[in-house]
């Protein structure tokens, strides 16, 4: 899904009719032609076609990848349906390298003429751009596996569960929220599911059934005398898993808190009741004084800081300067990984990559060019200790092989670098969050993402969040409003202090990261405990128009 | 190959809708065809070219509407996507906001589209890459960019004899200039229906010398300062502020629209005198369709004359609520300005910070429309009327709102980002840390 289709869609993008252009975004199909997979022999077959075309044409390597993205939407807005579409992008993607650089071309016309065009194509592209080279690319080995393929654990497929089941789950979410006195509630179910079929010259022919999810609301109120209004979104995280996500279970959660926490199952009646009493607290909240606080960030939160400030900086790609003109470079530096002593933060910080996780967005079997999955360390004890790459890239570090990084949001999408699963290791005790709450003397605790903003090089960061407690002398006293924490990267993760343990280890995530050009999206979780940062600047961010 | 004409998109529709058994159905033909080059660490990094064309039904009975759609075009699979649209309609709930069709309409002759942009080849985009590359490799400077060009045509009939079509062509350019150092950095960017309007070389050549210019920041201190806006920094903060000229939101009490008690700020001042803002699909330097999403016909219309908010958009459902006439976005905004050159703002400037472009703009107060975000690929120190030396980027805490509060100066108005935007001289701007980002 192309960002822009996806704000779009999720109506985030508000007064998306301003668009410069009208996009269509795939094809709107049935639910029953959703759950008919394409036949593996067909693919291969395809695949065969554009493999021997590029071949022939002088290719020294050539990939192919033939997907099939579904996805479905249901958005409702307090007692009505506002939309529910199952929509189909089917086509075929063929990258080459010929004379040492690289050329692609995608077509959905799937017959073989036109899939041996695009491929001819693609070679042509990479003949043309040969001359603008410094040097040729250097791909690192990777063996061909045979067919193989790989599935997303999951319980129940979401594309199975009828529309009708899910338009009665949103509008009792709805109408939960209504009795609560809220003003609107609007509350949306994605799902996705990324049938890809890879092969390549090196005799890899993968076939994988990704499934992702991502449930979601918002509720506002407004304050009437003075013209406030204040909103609430969903403490959920989207997952890699199916509709069980959305089947509560109490030892997936975490109650004792301000806010009930949510593992790997989530319930969404109770986080909406939540909610509704929050954004009138949130109304009622008093202005947060600037200052110095210790912050402790749940999950839900501290998921977007991690993304930001440890995910984007440690990308390989932008380090080298292959994201200059769009998301940016990054303060870590090649010199710094060398030296083997950067302290990227206080020996809190472990940091993991991951392709794996159960649940996770980032986890697949193989990567869009064929490199099987698996996990690393990026940053041991503070000290930066690698970096996420693909397979044209992993000589720069010395690697004889990719770690998987490779990704294309679309068949007509380039594949190229995109972030695993990065997660903080949480602590080897059993602390839990009560418990790190009762040490603090003045500080606040932080719950879900709101506003975020960073660099293009990672170092200077904002955000807020949706719930702002403030903690006096180890008791929450309060909820504050308008506080946002304004830091460094290299400081702010000196300032880690504590984690809390393995039961506390939660996953965070987004669906539309965003990032190369033309702009592709993806989605990818970050786990933690709840973590103490001592001493971190908060603004307060409250303004007034005339 | 996937863009077809008028003649031949109409024949599609109507042919699509001779099939329909609803009781109202509309059809869009959407095609595109266009292909993209992206350079960095000055060489070559992906190429690519993609055509696609996809035809949508939208099939209603009562208040009940199914979509479907497909990309292929035999007869058979017509039939299939408009009998798949219908069935999804017979399931669908009732939408209590749906609205009848619009009948026939009449919309001008855009002018969207350009021959030689159409004509693009990816020998073209090689071309102009290598220019922009010479560039950067002849000062020993590094170049990553990209250029991307689009033929698209967007068409639509419904059953009660609505019919629209366009045609456009479209070639962006950017690029981002570093030293070797990592220590300056430069940026433009650019696009254009017409291809001959395009000096990569020139262009090539601004971030070059920003690149060089900002090297050696001072860090000065955080605080509110007087700005010189080029007019991509003002468009990327002012882009988030057009999207709130939307009468539901405003009635909603939801937006900086919104009056406090109720209602809307139509009709207010809120803005400078020096404020004017219109859009117009037939501007020449910022040719757009000349319909809306919805069908209605998109003509020139003021948002906001010498400071007060003339306009709002309304959906046709909300408008019907509310009882005026319905009033699509405009897609091609207009700040209006003066005669002056960026060179003349600068020069008139006692004391003051030119910024080239924001970055990672996020909303922090929606009510307020309070934003953050900073600065990047060079800012500069003005004093006595003279770029005086480069500074470190900073972040911002301000919203446009209160920016077009604080107007000194509008230049003359250029095509860049969302519009035609001015260089803008703003007082009082809000500066609240330091980054060490190039």
């Amino acid at each position: 899904m192309r960002r822009r289709d996806f704000l779009y869609i999720t109506g985030l993008g508000a007064g998306a009719s301003m668009l410069p252009s009208l996009n269509t975004f795939g094809n709107l199909i049935s639910v029953e032609e959703a759950l008919t997979p394409i036949d593996v022999k067909l693919k291969k077959q395809m695949a065969d076609v554009a493999l021997n075309a590029a071949k022939a044409k002088g290719a020294s390597y050539a990939d192919v990848r033939i997907g099939r993205y579904l996805n479905q939407v249901v958005a409702t807005r307090d007692t009505r349906v506002e939309n529910v579409a199952n929509s189909e992008s089917y086509g075929l993607g063929v990258r080459v390298l010929a004379n040492g650089s690289w050329g692609f071309a995608a077509t959905n016309n799937m017959d073989n003429s036109s899939i041996a065009k695009a491929a001819e194509l693609a070679v042509a592209i990479a003949k043309g751009n040969a001359k603008l080279m410094s040097e040729p690319v250097q791909l690192a080995a990777q063996k061909g596996y045979g067919d193989v393929s790989w599935k997303t654990p999951l319980e129940v497929n979401a594309f199975e569960v009828p529309i009708p089941q899910k338009v009665e789950l949103l509008l009792s979410v709805n109408n939960e929220a209504l009795k609560g006195g809220a003003k609107y509630i609007s509350s949306n179910l994605f799902m996705v599911n990324e049938q890809k079929y890879f092969a390549s010259t090196e005799g890899s022919y993968i076939d994988q059934d990704i499934h992702r999810i991502w449930p979601n609301f918002t509720v506002t109120k407004i304050d009437s005398a003075s013209g406030k209004f204040e909103t609430r979104n969903a403490l959920s995280a989207p997952m890699g898993m199916g509709f069980e996500y959305l089947t509560p279970k109490d030892d997936e959660k975490i109650k004792g808190g301000p806010v009930t926490m949510y593992k790997k199952r989530y319930d969404m009646f109770e986080d909406v009741k939540e909610a509704t009493v929050h954004v009138s607290e949130k109304l009622k909240a008093k202005p947060v004084p600037a200052g110095k606080y210790d912050l402790v960030l749940d999950p839900s939160h501290l998921f977007l800081t991690i993304h930001e400030s440890v995910g984007h900086p440690t990308e390989l790609d932008r380090v080298l300067g292959y994201e200059a003109n769009y998301a940016g470079t990054s303060f870590l530096t090649l010199d710094k990984w060398e030296s083997k002593k950067f302290n990227f933060g206080s020996d809190q910080v472990d940091v993991i990559a991951d392709k794996l996780e159960v649940g996770s967005l980032g986890a697949v079997g193989y990567d869009d060019e064929g490199v099987k999955c698996g996990t690393w360390d990026i940053i041991k004890k503070g000290i930066l200790v690698n970096y996420q790459t693909i397979r044209d890239q992993a000589h720069i570090l010395g690697l004889k092989e990719s770690q998987g990084c490779c990704y294309a949001d679309s068949w007509d999408s380039i594949q190229f670098q995109r972030m695993p699963n990065v997660s903080l290791a949480p602590d080897n005790t059993a602390l839990t969050a009560a418990e790190m709450v009762k040490d603090v003397e003045k500080g606040i605790y932080m719950f879900g993402r709101n506003s975020y903003s960073i660099d293009q090089q990672r170092y200077n960061f904002q955000f807020s969040a949706q719930l702002a407690y403030e903690v006096k002398d180890g008791k929450i006293v309060g909820m504050f409003k308008d506080a946002a924490y304004q830091s460094n990267t290299q400081e702010f993760w000196n300032a880690c202090a504590k984690r809390c343990g393995k039961n506390d280890y939660r996953l965070g995530g987004t669906f539309s990261d965003g990032k190369g050009q033309p702009s592709q999206v993806s989605a990818v979780s970050h786990g933690s405990a709840t973590t103490r940062f001592n001493g971190v600047k908060v603004i307060n961010t409250g303004s007034k128009l005339g | 190959m996937a863009i077809l004409s008028k003649e031949e998109a109409q024949a599609i529709l109507k042919k699509v809708l001779s099939f329909s058994k609803a009781e109202s159905c509309e059809v869009s033909l959407n095609g595109s065809n266009g292909g993209n080059i992206r350079y960095a660490r000055n060489a070559v990094s992906t190429a690519g070219q993609i055509d696609v064309m996809s035809l949508s039904v939208n099939s209603t009975f009562g208040k009940k509407t199914g979509s479907a759609s497909i990309n292929e075009f035999d007869d058979a699979s017509l039939k299939k996507v408009v009998s798949r649209a219908e069935e999804l309609a017979k399931l669908a709930p009732e939408n209590p906001e749906f609205m009848p069709l619009l009948g026939p309409q009449t919309f001008d002759e855009s002018a969207t589209y350009n021959a030689t942009t159409a004509a693009i080849t990816p020998d073209t985009r090689a071309e102009m890459v290598g220019k922009s590359l010479g560039v950067a490799k002849a000062a020993n400077l590094d170049a990553a960019g990209f250029l991307e060009n689009s033929t698209r045509f967007n068409s639509v009939m419904n059953s009660k004899g609505l019919f629209a079509y366009n045609k456009s062509t479209n070639v962006s350019f950017s690029v981002t200039i570093r030293n070797k150092e990592g220590t300056g950095s430069g940026y433009v960017e650019q696009d254009f229906n017409d291809l001959n309007k395009m000096d990569v070389l020139a262009l090539s050549k601004i971030a070059a010398s920003k690149a060089t210019g900002s090297a050696g920041a001072k860090a000065i201190e955080p605080g509110k300062y007087t700005v010189i806006l080029e007019p991509l920094a003002a468009s990327d903060i002012l882009s988030n502020m057009f999207r709130g000229f939307d009468a539901r939101s405003a009635d909603e009490g939801r937006s900086f629209m919104s009056k406090k008690g109720g209602g809307t700020r139509l009709g207010e001042q809120l803005f400078s005198e020096n404020v004017n803002i219109y859009s117009d699909p037939m501007n020449p330097e910022l040719p757009s369709a000349t319909w809306s999403g919805d069908g209605l016909a998109l003509k020139r219309t003021d948002w906001v004359k010498n400071g007060v908010v003339k306009n709002l958009a309304y959906s046709r459902f909300w408008a019907e609520k509310k009882g005026v006439a319905p009033l699509p976005f405009g897609r091609s905004m207009v700040i209006e300005g003066g005669t002056q050159s960026l060179q003349d703002l600068i020069k008139s400037t006692e004391k003051g910070i030119l910024v080239t472009r924001f970055w990672y703009i996020r909303s922090v107060d929606p009510q307020t429309l309070l934003l953050t975000g900073l600065t990047r690929d060079g800012t500069f120190y003005i004093e006595n009327g003279e770029i005086k030396f480069p500074i470190k980027n900073f972040r911002f805490n301000e919203s446009p709102v209160i920016m077009l509060n604080n107007v000194e100066a509008l230049g003359k108005p250029v095509r860049t980002g969302s519009g035609m935007i001015p260089p803008m001289k703003i007082k009082d701007f809000t500066f609240s840390s330091l980054s060490d980002a190039v």
